[in-house]
Protein backbone atom coordinates (compact mmCIF):
# COMPACT_ATOMS: atom_id res chain seq x y z
CA UNK A 1 0.00 0.00 0.00
CA UNK A 2 2.72 3.09 1.43
CA UNK A 3 4.64 1.63 -1.50
CA UNK A 4 2.06 1.98 -4.41
CA UNK A 5 0.24 4.79 -3.33
CA UNK A 6 1.21 6.24 -0.17
CA UNK A 7 4.92 7.11 -0.73
CA UNK A 8 4.64 8.73 -4.31
CA UNK A 9 1.65 10.71 -2.94
CA UNK A 10 2.87 12.00 0.42
CA UNK A 11 6.66 12.81 -0.77
CA UNK A 12 5.87 14.00 -4.34
CA UNK A 13 1.92 15.72 -3.88
CA UNK A 14 0.89 16.68 -0.16
CA UNK A 15 4.52 17.72 1.14
CA UNK A 16 5.49 20.35 -1.72
CA UNK A 17 1.33 21.01 -1.46
CA UNK A 18 1.81 21.84 2.10
CA UNK A 19 4.91 23.92 1.71
CA UNK A 20 3.23 25.77 -0.85
CA UNK A 21 0.25 26.42 1.65
CA UNK A 22 2.66 27.57 4.01
CA UNK A 23 4.03 30.32 1.88
CA UNK A 24 0.73 31.49 0.78
CA UNK A 25 -0.53 31.55 3.77
CA UNK A 26 2.06 33.97 5.19
CA UNK A 27 1.62 36.02 2.70
CA UNK A 28 -1.95 36.23 2.72
CA UNK A 29 -1.46 37.19 6.45
CA UNK A 30 -0.26 40.70 5.45
CA UNK A 31 -2.82 40.88 3.01
CA UNK A 32 -6.15 40.35 5.11
CA UNK A 33 -4.15 42.69 7.87
CA UNK A 34 -3.87 45.33 5.24
CA UNK A 35 -7.43 44.93 3.50
CA UNK A 36 -8.91 45.25 7.17
CA UNK A 37 -7.19 47.64 8.93
CA UNK A 38 -6.42 50.23 6.54
CA UNK A 39 -8.79 49.03 4.34
CA UNK A 40 -7.53 48.66 0.68
CA UNK A 41 -6.07 45.92 -1.30
CA UNK A 42 -2.53 45.92 -1.85
CA UNK A 43 -0.97 45.04 -4.66
CA UNK A 44 2.08 45.70 -3.69
CA UNK A 45 2.62 42.96 -1.01
CA UNK A 46 4.14 40.24 -2.84
CA UNK A 47 6.77 42.80 -3.62
CA UNK A 48 7.44 42.80 0.16
CA UNK A 49 8.04 39.59 0.11
CA UNK A 50 10.49 39.46 -3.20
CA UNK A 51 12.79 42.69 -1.65
CA UNK A 52 12.59 40.76 1.88
CA UNK A 53 13.95 37.46 0.14
CA UNK A 54 16.66 39.80 -2.09
CA UNK A 55 17.68 41.38 1.29
CA UNK A 56 18.13 37.87 2.97
CA UNK A 57 20.28 36.59 -0.26
CA UNK A 58 22.58 39.93 0.08
CA UNK A 59 22.67 39.01 3.79
CA UNK A 60 24.57 35.85 2.91
CA UNK A 61 26.37 36.93 0.33
CA UNK A 62 27.83 39.61 2.29
CA UNK A 63 28.66 37.73 5.28
CA UNK A 64 30.21 35.21 3.15
CA UNK A 65 32.43 37.50 1.19
CA UNK A 66 33.44 39.65 4.13
CA UNK A 67 33.88 37.27 6.55
CA UNK A 68 34.04 33.71 5.53
CA UNK A 69 30.83 32.75 7.00
CA UNK A 70 28.01 31.38 5.39
CA UNK A 71 24.46 32.25 7.29
CA UNK A 72 21.61 30.13 7.11
CA UNK A 73 19.10 31.33 4.90
CA UNK A 74 16.92 32.00 8.31
CA UNK A 75 20.06 33.93 10.04
CA UNK A 76 20.21 35.96 7.06
CA UNK A 77 16.56 37.13 7.34
CA UNK A 78 16.64 38.34 10.63
CA UNK A 79 18.41 41.76 9.07
CA UNK A 80 16.44 41.38 5.91
CA UNK A 81 13.11 41.71 8.17
CA UNK A 82 14.24 44.50 9.57
CA UNK A 83 15.12 46.41 6.98
CA UNK A 84 12.30 45.28 4.91
CA UNK A 85 9.73 46.54 7.40
CA UNK A 86 11.73 49.88 8.28
CA UNK A 87 11.55 50.54 4.62
CA UNK A 88 7.61 49.82 4.54
CA UNK A 89 6.99 51.81 7.27
CA UNK A 90 8.75 54.92 5.62
CA UNK A 91 6.82 54.28 2.64
CA UNK A 92 3.51 54.27 4.93
CA UNK A 93 4.45 57.52 6.41
CA UNK A 94 4.99 59.06 3.00
CA UNK A 95 3.52 57.24 0.34
CA UNK A 96 0.17 56.00 1.45
CA UNK A 97 -0.25 57.70 5.04
CA UNK A 98 -1.87 61.31 2.69
CA UNK A 99 -4.19 58.88 1.06
CA UNK A 100 -5.63 57.46 4.37
CA UNK A 101 -8.74 59.15 4.23
CA UNK A 102 -8.95 59.14 0.35
CA UNK A 103 -11.51 56.81 -1.84
CA UNK A 104 -10.00 52.76 -1.41
CA UNK A 105 -9.78 52.97 -5.56
CA UNK A 106 -7.01 55.62 -5.15
CA UNK A 107 -4.93 53.86 -2.73
CA UNK A 108 -4.93 50.46 -4.59
CA UNK A 109 -4.32 52.66 -7.65
CA UNK A 110 -1.15 54.18 -5.34
CA UNK A 111 -0.03 50.25 -4.68
CA UNK A 112 0.27 49.12 -7.67
CA UNK A 113 2.56 51.92 -8.51
CA UNK A 114 4.51 50.95 -5.98
CA UNK A 115 5.11 47.53 -7.03
CA UNK A 116 6.52 48.98 -10.28
CA UNK A 117 8.20 50.97 -8.48
CA UNK A 118 9.98 48.27 -6.00
CA UNK A 119 9.72 46.09 -8.63
CA UNK A 120 11.78 48.26 -10.70
CA UNK A 121 13.99 49.14 -8.03
CA UNK A 122 15.22 45.68 -7.10
CA UNK A 123 16.03 44.91 -11.13
CA UNK A 124 17.94 48.14 -11.41
CA UNK A 125 20.27 46.95 -7.49
CA UNK A 126 20.16 43.56 -8.66
CA UNK A 127 19.47 43.03 -11.97
CA UNK A 128 17.02 41.62 -14.01
CA UNK A 129 18.64 37.84 -14.17
CA UNK A 130 17.56 35.12 -11.80
CA UNK A 131 20.11 34.58 -9.01
CA UNK A 132 20.96 31.32 -7.46
CA UNK A 133 19.92 31.49 -3.40
CA UNK A 134 20.95 28.36 -1.96
CA UNK A 135 23.04 26.13 -4.16
CA UNK A 136 23.06 22.06 -4.96
CA UNK A 137 20.79 19.22 -4.01
CA UNK A 138 18.24 18.93 -1.49
CA UNK A 139 18.94 16.45 0.72
CA UNK A 140 16.25 14.77 3.05
CA UNK A 141 15.62 15.52 6.50
CA UNK A 142 17.65 12.28 8.24
CA UNK A 143 14.96 12.90 11.61
CA UNK A 144 12.10 12.52 9.82
CA UNK A 145 13.33 9.98 7.24
CA UNK A 146 14.85 7.74 10.09
CA UNK A 147 11.93 8.05 12.02
CA UNK A 148 8.92 6.94 9.84
CA UNK A 149 11.10 4.50 8.08
CA UNK A 150 11.31 2.72 11.18
CA UNK A 151 7.70 2.12 10.64
CA UNK A 152 7.59 1.41 7.24
CA UNK A 153 6.33 4.98 5.92
CA UNK A 154 9.44 6.57 4.75
CA UNK A 155 8.77 10.06 4.87
CA UNK A 156 11.72 12.25 2.66
CA UNK A 157 10.77 15.69 3.34
CA UNK A 158 13.93 18.16 2.24
CA UNK A 159 15.35 20.02 5.11
CA UNK A 160 14.52 23.35 3.35
CA UNK A 161 10.62 21.86 3.42
CA UNK A 162 11.36 20.76 7.09
CA UNK A 163 12.51 24.48 7.98
CA UNK A 164 9.58 25.82 6.01
CA UNK A 165 6.72 24.45 7.69
CA UNK A 166 8.96 24.46 11.49
CA UNK A 167 9.11 28.07 10.55
CA UNK A 168 5.26 28.79 9.61
CA UNK A 169 4.35 27.07 12.55
CA UNK A 170 6.32 28.78 14.91
CA UNK A 171 5.38 32.21 13.10
CA UNK A 172 1.56 31.10 13.90
CA UNK A 173 2.13 30.53 17.29
CA UNK A 174 3.47 33.86 17.62
CA UNK A 175 1.03 35.65 15.80
CA UNK A 176 -1.71 33.71 17.61
CA UNK A 177 0.03 35.01 20.96
CA UNK A 178 0.26 38.31 19.68
CA UNK A 179 -3.56 38.86 18.32
CA UNK A 180 -4.69 37.52 21.50
CA UNK A 181 -2.97 38.56 24.63
CA UNK A 182 -1.10 41.52 23.94
CA UNK A 183 -3.10 45.31 23.87
CA UNK A 184 -1.53 46.29 20.77
CA UNK A 185 -2.77 43.06 18.69
CA UNK A 186 -6.43 43.69 20.21
CA UNK A 187 -6.47 46.91 18.85
CA UNK A 188 -5.67 45.79 15.83
CA UNK A 189 -8.12 43.08 16.09
CA UNK A 190 -10.63 45.64 17.08
CA UNK A 191 -9.54 48.61 14.09
CA UNK A 192 -10.05 45.47 11.88
CA UNK A 193 -13.35 45.27 13.52
CA UNK A 194 -14.56 48.95 13.31
CA UNK A 195 -12.22 51.65 12.62
CA UNK A 196 -14.72 54.41 13.51
CA UNK A 197 -15.46 52.79 17.01
CA UNK A 198 -11.65 52.68 17.41
CA UNK A 199 -10.79 56.16 16.75
CA UNK A 200 -13.85 57.24 19.42
CA UNK A 201 -12.35 54.69 21.89
CA UNK A 202 -9.19 56.93 21.84
CA UNK A 203 -7.55 53.89 20.13
CA UNK A 204 -4.22 55.17 18.40
CA UNK A 205 -4.77 54.03 14.79
CA UNK A 206 -1.41 55.16 13.70
CA UNK A 207 0.91 52.89 16.18
CA UNK A 208 -1.97 50.30 15.03
CA UNK A 209 -1.11 51.08 11.18
CA UNK A 210 2.71 50.82 12.11
CA UNK A 211 1.64 47.35 13.56
CA UNK A 212 -0.27 45.88 11.06
CA UNK A 213 2.98 46.90 8.36
CA UNK A 214 5.40 45.23 10.67
CA UNK A 215 3.35 42.09 11.16
CA UNK A 216 2.64 41.76 7.70
CA UNK A 217 6.20 42.97 6.38
CA UNK A 218 7.16 39.97 8.57
CA UNK A 219 4.86 37.33 7.32
CA UNK A 220 5.65 38.75 4.27
CA UNK A 221 9.60 38.72 4.24
CA UNK A 222 9.21 34.97 6.15
CA UNK A 223 7.07 34.14 2.84
CA UNK A 224 9.68 35.39 0.56
CA UNK A 225 12.53 33.72 1.76
CA UNK A 226 10.76 30.21 2.46
CA UNK A 227 9.65 30.94 -1.27
CA UNK A 228 13.50 31.55 -2.32
CA UNK A 229 14.86 28.59 -0.05
CA UNK A 230 12.06 26.06 -1.56
CA UNK A 231 13.03 27.39 -5.60
CA UNK A 232 16.36 27.83 -4.60
CA UNK A 233 16.78 30.90 -6.90
CA UNK A 234 15.43 34.66 -6.98
CA UNK A 235 13.83 36.82 -9.45
CA UNK A 236 11.90 39.68 -9.59
CA UNK A 237 9.11 38.41 -10.77
CA UNK A 238 8.73 35.75 -7.96
CA UNK A 239 6.17 37.97 -5.73
CA UNK A 240 4.06 39.21 -8.07
CA UNK A 241 3.32 35.57 -9.20
CA UNK A 242 2.55 34.68 -5.17
CA UNK A 243 -0.33 37.72 -5.75
CA UNK A 244 -3.29 36.11 -7.05
CA UNK A 245 -2.53 32.81 -4.90
CA UNK A 246 -2.82 35.24 -1.68
CA UNK A 247 -5.08 37.19 -2.50
CA UNK A 248 -7.30 33.89 -3.16
CA UNK A 249 -6.28 32.68 0.31
CA UNK A 250 -7.31 35.58 2.11
CA UNK A 251 -10.93 35.95 0.49
CA UNK A 252 -11.05 32.07 1.30
CA UNK A 253 -10.68 32.47 4.16
CA UNK A 254 -12.21 35.77 5.61
CA UNK A 255 -11.10 39.22 4.79
CA UNK A 256 -9.73 40.39 8.43
CA UNK A 257 -9.47 36.81 9.52
CA UNK A 258 -5.52 36.17 9.26
CA UNK A 259 -6.19 32.47 10.67
CA UNK A 260 -8.95 31.96 7.85
CA UNK A 261 -6.24 33.08 5.65
CA UNK A 262 -3.75 30.65 6.92
CA UNK A 263 -6.76 28.09 6.01
CA UNK A 264 -7.03 29.57 2.78
CA UNK A 265 -3.23 29.63 1.86
CA UNK A 266 -3.31 25.86 3.44
CA UNK A 267 -6.37 24.34 0.90
CA UNK A 268 -5.00 26.77 -1.86
CA UNK A 269 -1.29 25.18 -2.14
CA UNK A 270 -2.49 21.72 -1.56
CA UNK A 271 -5.30 22.43 -4.26
CA UNK A 272 -3.07 23.51 -6.73
CA UNK A 273 -0.33 20.55 -5.84
CA UNK A 274 -3.13 17.79 -5.67
CA UNK A 275 -4.70 19.02 -9.11
CA UNK A 276 -1.71 17.00 -10.90
CA UNK A 277 -2.31 14.10 -8.96
CA UNK A 278 -3.52 11.15 -11.22
CA UNK A 279 -6.89 10.71 -9.35
CA UNK A 280 -8.09 8.80 -11.99
CA UNK A 281 -5.81 6.36 -14.32
CA UNK A 282 -2.28 7.25 -15.35
CA UNK A 283 -2.50 10.93 -16.42
CA UNK A 284 -2.76 13.69 -14.12
CA UNK A 285 -6.27 15.03 -12.84
CA UNK A 286 -5.82 18.67 -14.75
CA UNK A 287 -3.04 19.47 -17.13
CA UNK A 288 -0.01 20.64 -15.10
CA UNK A 289 -0.02 24.17 -17.32
CA UNK A 290 -3.25 24.84 -15.63
CA UNK A 291 -2.35 24.75 -12.08
CA UNK A 292 -2.33 28.53 -11.52
CA UNK A 293 -5.49 28.29 -12.59
CA UNK A 294 -6.93 26.43 -9.08
CA UNK A 295 -6.28 29.63 -7.33
CA UNK A 296 -8.35 31.37 -9.64
CA UNK A 297 -11.18 28.91 -10.02
CA UNK A 298 -11.62 28.89 -6.17
CA UNK A 299 -11.22 32.73 -5.71
CA UNK A 300 -14.25 33.12 -8.20
CA UNK A 301 -16.47 30.53 -6.68
CA UNK A 302 -16.18 31.72 -3.52
CA UNK A 303 -16.65 35.20 -4.16
CA UNK A 304 -20.01 33.86 -5.88
CA UNK A 305 -21.18 31.15 -3.16
CA UNK A 306 -19.79 33.40 -0.06
CA UNK A 307 -17.89 36.32 -0.63
CA UNK A 308 -17.59 36.51 3.00
CA UNK A 309 -15.11 33.56 2.98
CA UNK A 310 -14.86 30.80 4.85
CA UNK A 311 -14.80 32.29 8.21
CA UNK A 312 -17.66 35.16 8.01
CA UNK A 313 -15.07 38.02 7.14
CA UNK A 314 -15.63 41.72 6.40
CA UNK A 315 -17.88 42.61 2.90
CA UNK A 316 -16.52 45.86 1.26
CA UNK B 1 -16.00 73.58 41.43
CA UNK B 2 -19.26 74.37 43.00
CA UNK B 3 -20.33 77.13 40.08
CA UNK B 4 -19.03 75.26 37.01
CA UNK B 5 -21.05 73.00 34.89
CA UNK B 6 -19.97 69.27 34.47
CA UNK B 7 -20.17 70.23 30.49
CA UNK B 8 -21.37 73.68 28.99
CA UNK B 9 -22.23 73.83 25.63
CA UNK B 10 -22.76 78.08 24.40
CA UNK B 11 -24.01 79.14 21.54
CA UNK B 12 -22.15 76.10 19.72
CA UNK B 13 -22.31 76.67 15.60
CA UNK B 14 -21.12 73.46 13.75
CA UNK B 15 -20.98 70.94 11.08
CA UNK B 16 -19.61 68.80 8.72
CA UNK B 17 -17.26 70.56 6.71
CA UNK B 18 -18.63 73.54 5.08
CA UNK B 19 -22.35 72.48 5.69
CA UNK B 20 -23.48 73.90 9.02
CA UNK B 21 -25.36 71.34 11.22
CA UNK B 22 -25.67 73.12 14.34
CA UNK B 23 -27.24 76.49 14.41
CA UNK B 24 -26.69 78.19 18.23
CA UNK B 25 -26.86 75.21 20.73
CA UNK B 26 -26.99 76.13 24.49
CA UNK B 27 -27.24 73.26 26.27
CA UNK B 28 -25.50 71.91 29.91
CA UNK B 29 -25.19 69.56 32.10
CA UNK B 30 -24.99 69.72 35.92
CA UNK B 31 -22.56 67.16 38.10
CA UNK B 32 -25.21 65.38 39.85
CA UNK B 33 -27.76 65.38 36.44
CA UNK B 34 -29.57 63.88 33.82
CA UNK B 35 -30.12 65.76 30.83
CA UNK B 36 -31.90 64.14 27.99
CA UNK B 37 -32.30 65.67 24.59
CA UNK B 38 -34.97 64.48 22.41
CA UNK B 39 -36.05 65.43 18.72
CA UNK B 40 -36.94 64.42 15.21
CA UNK B 41 -34.76 62.49 12.97
CA UNK B 42 -32.07 64.84 11.58
CA UNK B 43 -32.44 67.11 14.13
CA UNK B 44 -29.14 67.04 14.89
CA UNK B 45 -28.99 65.26 18.23
CA UNK B 46 -26.20 63.00 17.22
CA UNK B 47 -23.96 65.79 15.71
CA UNK B 48 -24.26 67.73 19.21
CA UNK B 49 -22.85 64.64 20.93
CA UNK B 50 -20.19 64.36 18.27
CA UNK B 51 -19.19 67.75 18.35
CA UNK B 52 -18.44 67.48 22.21
CA UNK B 53 -15.88 63.85 21.47
CA UNK B 54 -13.77 66.68 18.64
CA UNK B 55 -15.60 64.49 15.72
CA UNK B 56 -16.72 67.74 13.67
CA UNK B 57 -15.53 70.95 12.32
CA UNK B 58 -16.55 73.33 15.23
CA UNK B 59 -17.41 76.92 13.45
CA UNK B 60 -18.26 78.82 16.72
CA UNK B 61 -19.37 78.36 20.30
CA UNK B 62 -17.61 77.55 23.22
CA UNK B 63 -17.98 73.28 24.90
CA UNK B 64 -16.27 73.24 28.37
CA UNK B 65 -16.38 70.30 30.86
CA UNK B 66 -15.79 70.93 34.01
CA UNK B 67 -14.63 74.38 33.58
CA UNK B 68 -12.10 73.58 30.81
CA UNK B 69 -12.34 74.34 27.56
CA UNK B 70 -12.21 71.85 25.22
CA UNK B 71 -13.11 73.03 21.67
CA UNK B 72 -10.84 71.25 19.01
CA UNK B 73 -9.82 68.66 21.43
CA UNK B 74 -8.58 65.56 19.52
CA UNK B 75 -11.22 62.27 20.07
CA UNK B 76 -8.34 60.14 21.81
CA UNK B 77 -7.62 63.05 24.27
CA UNK B 78 -11.13 63.70 24.93
CA UNK B 79 -11.48 60.01 25.94
CA UNK B 80 -8.72 60.79 27.63
CA UNK B 81 -10.21 63.69 29.70
CA UNK B 82 -13.01 61.68 31.32
CA UNK B 83 -15.75 61.65 28.33
CA UNK B 84 -17.29 58.27 28.05
CA UNK B 85 -19.09 58.13 24.57
CA UNK B 86 -21.84 55.24 23.36
CA UNK B 87 -22.25 55.96 19.68
CA UNK B 88 -25.49 55.55 18.29
CA UNK B 89 -24.50 52.40 15.84
CA UNK B 90 -21.07 50.52 15.64
CA UNK B 91 -21.01 50.54 19.71
CA UNK B 92 -19.04 47.44 20.55
CA UNK B 93 -15.94 45.31 18.63
CA UNK B 94 -18.31 42.42 17.67
CA UNK B 95 -15.25 40.18 17.22
CA UNK B 96 -13.64 40.67 20.37
CA UNK B 97 -15.20 39.10 23.50
CA UNK B 98 -16.81 41.30 26.74
CA UNK B 99 -13.70 41.46 28.75
CA UNK B 100 -11.40 42.65 25.20
CA UNK B 101 -14.17 45.29 24.91
CA UNK B 102 -13.55 46.62 27.84
CA UNK B 103 -10.33 46.65 27.76
CA UNK B 104 -10.50 48.91 24.19
CA UNK B 105 -12.39 51.27 26.29
CA UNK B 106 -9.66 51.66 28.32
CA UNK B 107 -6.82 51.80 25.81
CA UNK B 108 -6.12 55.40 27.04
CA UNK B 109 -5.28 54.16 30.52
CA UNK B 110 -2.27 52.70 31.74
CA UNK B 111 -3.34 51.41 35.35
CA UNK B 112 -6.22 50.13 37.32
CA UNK B 113 -7.73 48.33 34.47
CA UNK B 114 -8.21 44.67 35.91
CA UNK B 115 -10.30 46.69 38.63
CA UNK B 116 -12.15 48.72 36.67
CA UNK B 117 -13.06 45.63 34.99
CA UNK B 118 -14.35 43.94 37.90
CA UNK B 119 -16.39 47.27 38.88
CA UNK B 120 -18.34 46.84 35.50
CA UNK B 121 -19.26 43.67 36.04
CA UNK B 122 -20.78 44.29 39.10
CA UNK B 123 -22.61 46.92 37.55
CA UNK B 124 -23.51 44.44 34.56
CA UNK B 125 -23.27 41.33 36.32
CA UNK B 126 -24.88 39.21 32.97
CA UNK B 127 -21.47 40.38 31.12
CA UNK B 128 -19.31 38.65 34.09
CA UNK B 129 -20.85 35.12 32.96
CA UNK B 130 -20.23 35.70 29.56
CA UNK B 131 -16.84 37.40 29.86
CA UNK B 132 -15.10 34.99 27.46
CA UNK B 133 -17.88 35.57 24.54
CA UNK B 134 -17.63 37.34 21.62
CA UNK B 135 -20.02 40.24 21.99
CA UNK B 136 -21.60 39.78 18.39
CA UNK B 137 -22.84 36.92 19.80
CA UNK B 138 -24.87 38.80 22.60
CA UNK B 139 -28.39 39.96 22.24
CA UNK B 140 -29.29 44.09 21.20
CA UNK B 141 -30.13 44.58 25.34
CA UNK B 142 -26.73 43.10 26.26
CA UNK B 143 -24.52 44.23 23.20
CA UNK B 144 -25.93 47.75 25.05
CA UNK B 145 -24.47 46.91 28.50
CA UNK B 146 -21.79 45.77 27.00
CA UNK B 147 -21.16 49.52 24.87
CA UNK B 148 -22.04 51.45 28.04
CA UNK B 149 -20.00 49.38 30.38
CA UNK B 150 -16.90 50.12 27.46
CA UNK B 151 -17.25 53.35 27.84
CA UNK B 152 -17.19 53.59 31.35
CA UNK B 153 -13.86 52.12 31.54
CA UNK B 154 -12.32 56.00 31.87
CA UNK B 155 -11.91 57.74 34.55
CA UNK B 156 -15.67 59.39 33.75
CA UNK B 157 -16.31 62.92 34.27
CA UNK B 158 -19.74 62.90 31.82
CA UNK B 159 -20.97 59.89 29.78
CA UNK B 160 -22.88 60.65 26.49
CA UNK B 161 -25.74 57.89 25.38
CA UNK B 162 -26.96 58.44 21.74
CA UNK B 163 -30.18 56.32 21.35
CA UNK B 164 -29.62 53.82 23.87
CA UNK B 165 -32.70 51.58 23.64
CA UNK B 166 -32.87 52.17 20.08
CA UNK B 167 -34.61 48.90 18.62
CA UNK B 168 -34.85 47.28 22.02
CA UNK B 169 -37.75 45.42 23.53
CA UNK B 170 -39.50 46.97 25.78
CA UNK B 171 -38.12 45.17 28.81
CA UNK B 172 -34.56 45.78 27.99
CA UNK B 173 -35.53 49.92 27.03
CA UNK B 174 -36.85 49.93 30.84
CA UNK B 175 -33.22 48.04 32.42
CA UNK B 176 -31.60 50.13 30.33
CA UNK B 177 -33.15 53.19 31.82
CA UNK B 178 -32.91 51.41 35.02
CA UNK B 179 -29.11 51.22 34.52
CA UNK B 180 -28.59 54.75 33.50
CA UNK B 181 -29.87 56.10 37.01
CA UNK B 182 -27.77 53.80 38.52
CA UNK B 183 -25.00 55.04 36.68
CA UNK B 184 -25.79 58.51 37.86
CA UNK B 185 -26.30 58.04 41.26
CA UNK B 186 -22.44 56.37 41.50
CA UNK B 187 -21.88 59.97 40.60
CA UNK B 188 -21.40 60.17 36.82
CA UNK B 189 -23.40 63.49 34.88
CA UNK B 190 -25.27 62.15 31.91
CA UNK B 191 -25.92 63.73 28.43
CA UNK B 192 -29.08 61.19 27.07
CA UNK B 193 -29.92 61.49 23.30
CA UNK B 194 -33.17 59.38 22.95
CA UNK B 195 -36.15 58.42 20.67
CA UNK B 196 -38.22 57.34 22.53
CA UNK B 197 -39.24 60.86 24.58
CA UNK B 198 -41.46 59.76 26.92
CA UNK B 199 -38.87 57.37 29.05
CA UNK B 200 -35.97 59.46 28.91
CA UNK B 201 -37.86 62.37 30.01
CA UNK B 202 -39.25 60.76 32.91
CA UNK B 203 -35.83 59.28 33.46
CA UNK B 204 -34.13 62.88 33.10
CA UNK B 205 -34.23 65.91 35.54
CA UNK B 206 -34.30 68.23 32.59
CA UNK B 207 -34.83 67.68 28.74
CA UNK B 208 -34.27 69.82 25.49
CA UNK B 209 -35.87 69.55 22.58
CA UNK B 210 -34.03 70.10 19.63
CA UNK B 211 -34.84 71.06 16.00
CA UNK B 212 -33.51 71.54 12.79
CA UNK B 213 -29.91 72.10 14.80
CA UNK B 214 -31.07 74.49 17.54
CA UNK B 215 -32.87 73.99 20.93
CA UNK B 216 -36.39 75.15 21.12
CA UNK B 217 -37.23 74.50 24.15
CA UNK B 218 -35.89 73.39 27.51
CA UNK B 219 -37.73 72.47 30.74
CA UNK B 220 -37.68 69.89 34.14
CA UNK B 221 -38.27 66.91 32.46
CA UNK B 222 -41.89 66.37 33.95
CA UNK B 223 -42.53 69.67 32.87
CA UNK B 224 -41.74 68.61 28.94
CA UNK B 225 -43.97 65.30 29.34
CA UNK B 226 -46.82 68.00 30.24
CA UNK B 227 -46.18 70.22 27.55
CA UNK B 228 -48.86 70.88 24.86
CA UNK B 229 -46.54 71.17 21.77
CA UNK B 230 -43.92 69.26 22.79
CA UNK B 231 -46.95 65.99 23.80
CA UNK B 232 -48.33 66.76 20.30
CA UNK B 233 -44.66 66.74 18.64
CA UNK B 234 -43.29 63.79 20.22
CA UNK B 235 -45.11 62.03 22.72
CA UNK B 236 -47.75 60.52 20.30
CA UNK B 237 -50.79 62.71 21.93
CA UNK B 238 -53.41 63.42 19.74
CA UNK B 239 -54.71 66.99 20.73
N1 LIG C 1 -21.18 62.40 8.51
C1 LIG C 1 -22.05 63.32 8.07
N2 LIG C 1 -21.71 64.13 7.04
C2 LIG C 1 -22.57 65.07 6.60
N3 LIG C 1 -23.79 65.30 7.11
C3 LIG C 1 -24.19 64.53 8.14
C4 LIG C 1 -23.34 63.50 8.67
N4 LIG C 1 -24.01 62.89 9.69
C5 LIG C 1 -25.20 63.52 9.79
N5 LIG C 1 -25.31 64.50 8.87
C6 LIG C 1 -26.46 65.40 8.71
O1 LIG C 1 -26.61 66.15 9.89
C7 LIG C 1 -27.98 66.32 10.20
C8 LIG C 1 -28.21 65.91 11.63
O2 LIG C 1 -27.95 64.53 11.75
P1 LIG C 1 -27.96 63.79 13.17
O3 LIG C 1 -27.20 64.61 14.13
O4 LIG C 1 -27.50 62.41 12.92
O5 LIG C 1 -29.51 63.79 13.53
P2 LIG C 1 -30.27 63.03 14.69
O6 LIG C 1 -29.27 62.31 15.52
O7 LIG C 1 -30.99 64.10 15.44
O8 LIG C 1 -31.24 62.11 14.02
C9 LIG C 1 -28.76 65.51 9.19
O9 LIG C 1 -29.30 66.39 8.24
C10 LIG C 1 -27.75 64.61 8.57
O10 LIG C 1 -28.05 64.39 7.21
MG1 LIG D 1 -28.92 60.33 15.85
Amino acid sequence: MWETFGFEFVNFYLIPGLVLGCIYALGAIGITLTFSILRFANFAHGEVMMIGAYFTWTAMVLSNDLFGVPLHPLVAAAPAVLLAIGLFILVDRYFYKPFRYASTIRVVMASFGMMLIIRSFVQAVWGPNQLTFVPGIAKPNELVKNFTASVDMMILVPNKHFWIIAGTLVIMFALSWLLTKTKIGKGMRAVSDSPELAKVSGIDVEIIVKATWFVGGFCAVAAGVFLAMDLQMLETTMGFRMLLPMFAAAILGGIGRPFGAVIGGLVIGLAEELSVYPWFGNGSLISPGYKTGVAFTIMVVMLVIRPSGLFKGRLF
Amino acid sequence: MSNTKALDIVNLHAGYGETEILKGINLNVEHSEIVAIIGPNGAGKSTVVKSVLGLLNIISGNISLNGNNIVGIAPDKAIKSGISYVPQTHNIFPNLTITENLEMGAWTKSKGIPERIQEMFELFPDLKVKRNKVAGSLSGGQRQMVAMAKALMVDSKIMLLDEPTAGLSPKFQSEIFRTIKRINKNGVPILLVEQNAKQALETADRGYVLVDGSNKVEGKGQDLINDRNVARMFLGSKD
